[in-house]
């Protein structure tokens, strides 16, 4: 990693280096009762690497559809999406998707979990890598407790370390935090950082929270909605660690609300 | 005591002894009161126990019953669950094998014991495949519905770690699956406990059913038919008892908790 450690707490979103993945006249339509349903049209969108990008939008505008195109889980109707310009076919373990809730598996343990996707290699290291990503997540003493035994943001930390596990490039998350209480949802979004600025993956993240958004990504996209089309693509030049009452910050979120229809509204 | 109330170690034990008791008391009593020459009283059949396991034909006939079960029902977990899991998954397979199954299933056991003596003369292995036929479909039933309930996401994370149809299967659908199937498995084990006694009143010579039906036949020894009815109850209730110890297993006990 070019990155050092001392450049982080100041950093500003790098000029886009590369390519990483890029949505070409994505459009995407479901089939509801024989009707054709419309759900995404001309999606273009090009993600640098280890760009952290939020996707907004009104609910049910087609934000989880176009993750999961992304991640190789639907095909889309028309255009393609290519990950380092080859083709997306269906999910690979190079880009992991982590699920709003219930996503980790509650018949294994929290080693079992972060194991999960690292048999193919030798023991040792598999250890290794299970331990690092307990310490990353900040599960240490939980390695042999069940999911059961969790409460919801131990297991969403645990997801993410089942994902980040296996060395991903790009980390599609998809309203990771959404069903997290409010405290633990400010608390995780300080470690997805952390961890975004030492592990330095590409991350996709949906999220229907304006304020998550501005104080996360380096870029916001908005959609608008269904059909959902870009709408607007807001850059967020502000550096880590964010001041959310600072002018700027609210500016943003300003805008953000604006283009979503809802400023001044309450 | 309300309901609500949580009941105190002794009265766990307590209350159920009082009952049994109670039981005991009003079947001899009704021996006595009525005065029959038939039926014995709970004396005669503790006298009854004594002689069998004193003849040594106790414990021969508890382990040809118990052997028969583990065989018979082993083999339907052997066959049931790889059968039940492809199932579950192949759709197009369970739509053309459902009727089938669901036209056997409801044949009781009990109605296979000609066509089993047929198939394997009296003895041994015309029992196992009573035993194992009634096993059968409620692992097998359970099995199917277990995987149709593996949670969409689960299906998606394994696909996503790269896992190939097989691995997904053995990986995520099984052990996601694991809990309703060894309900399934209980049910099934409960029902080649009852399945067994009637096999071996037919097919065979030995076992706790032989036991029942010899000892009416040869003398009509009721003390021993209902000592030897005691015995398949109690050791129903231990074989129940020990299958639950599996539902304790933390991998598993995840998604039974409100399983009772």
């Amino acid at each position: 990693m070019p990155q050092t450690e001392a450049e982080i707490p100041g950093r500003v979103p790098d000029p886009i280096q590369g390519t990483k993945l890029r949505v070409q006249h994505l459009g995407m339509t479901y089939d509801r009762d024989g009707q054709a349903m419309p759900v995404l049209e001309d999606i273009n969108l090009d993600v640098g690497d280890g760009e952290f990008i939020c996707l907004v939008g009104p609910s049910g505008c087609g934000k989880s559809t176009l993750l999961n195109a992304m991640a190789g889980f639907l095909s889309p109707t028309s255009g393609s999406v290519a990950i380092d310009a080859e083709t997306v076919k269906g999910p690979d373990p190079r880009r992991i998707l982590v699920f709003q809730e219930r996503g980790v598996f509650p018949w294994l343990t929290v080693e079992g979990n972060i194991g999960f996707g690292l048999s193919k290699l030798p023991r040792a290291e598999r250890e290794r890598r299970i331990a690092h990503y307990v310490k990353t997540v900040r599960l240490e003493g939980f390695e042999n407790t069940y999911p059961s035994d969790l409460s919801g943001g131990m297991k969403q930390r645990l997801q993410v370390a089942r994902a980040l596990a296996v060395n991903p490039d790009i980390l599609f998350l998809d309203e990771p935090f959404g069903a997290l209480d409010s405290i633990t949802r400010v608390i995780m979004r300080g470690e997805l950082l952390r961890i975004w600025q030492t592990e330095r993956r590409t991350i996709l993240f949906v999220t229907h929270d304006i304020d998550e958004a501005v104080q996360l990504a380096d870029r916001v996209v908005v959609l608008s909605s269904r059909p959902a089309r870009i709408q607007q693509i807001l850059t967020i030049d502000i550096a880590h660690p964010r001041n959310i009452s600072s002018p700027r910050y609210l500016e943003l979120r300003d805008e953000l609300l604006k283009q979503i229809g809802l400023a001044y509204e309450i | 005591m309300t309901s609500l109330a949580k009941p105190r170690a002794w009265e766990r034990f307590f209350w159920p002894v009082i009952a049994v008791a109670l039981l005991l008391a009003v079947w001899h009593y009704s021996v006595v009161w009525t005065g029959t020459k038939v039926f014995p009283s709970p004396l005669d059949v503790e006298k009854g126990v004594a002689e069998l396991a004193h003849k040594h034909v106790l414990w021969a006939d508890i382990g040809d019953s118990l052997r028969r079960v583990a065989a018979g029902f082993g083999l339907a977990v052997v066959i049931g669950i790889p059968l039940g899991l492809w199932l579950g998954w192949n759709s197009a397979a369970n739509q053309t094998l459902n009727p089938v199954i669901q036209i056997l299933r409801p044949i009781s056991p009990i109605a296979w014991i000609p066509v089993a003596i047929i198939f394997f003369g009296v003895g041994d292995h015309a029992a196992i495949f009573l035993v194992f036929l009634g096993s059968l479909f409620p692992i097998l039933i359970a099995c199917v519905s277990g995987v149709a309930s593996v949670p969409p996401i689960y299906r998606s994370a394994g696909r996503n770690f790269g896992l190939s149809t097989p691995q997904l299967l053995a990986r995520v659908v099984f052990p996601s699956a694991l809990p309703q199937i060894l309900i399934g498995a209980r049910i099934a084990l409960g029902i080649a406990w009852l399945v067994v006694v009637a096999g071996e009143m037919i097919a065979v010579d030995s076992g706790l059913g032989y036991l029942v039906i010899d000892s009416r036949n040869s003398g009509k020894r009721y003390d021993l038919v209902v000592a030897a009815m005691l015995m398949i109850g109690i050791i129903g209730l231990g074989l129940d008892f020990s299958f639950r110890r599996l539902e304790r297993i933390k991998s598993v006990r995840w998604g039974l908790r409100d399983a009772s």
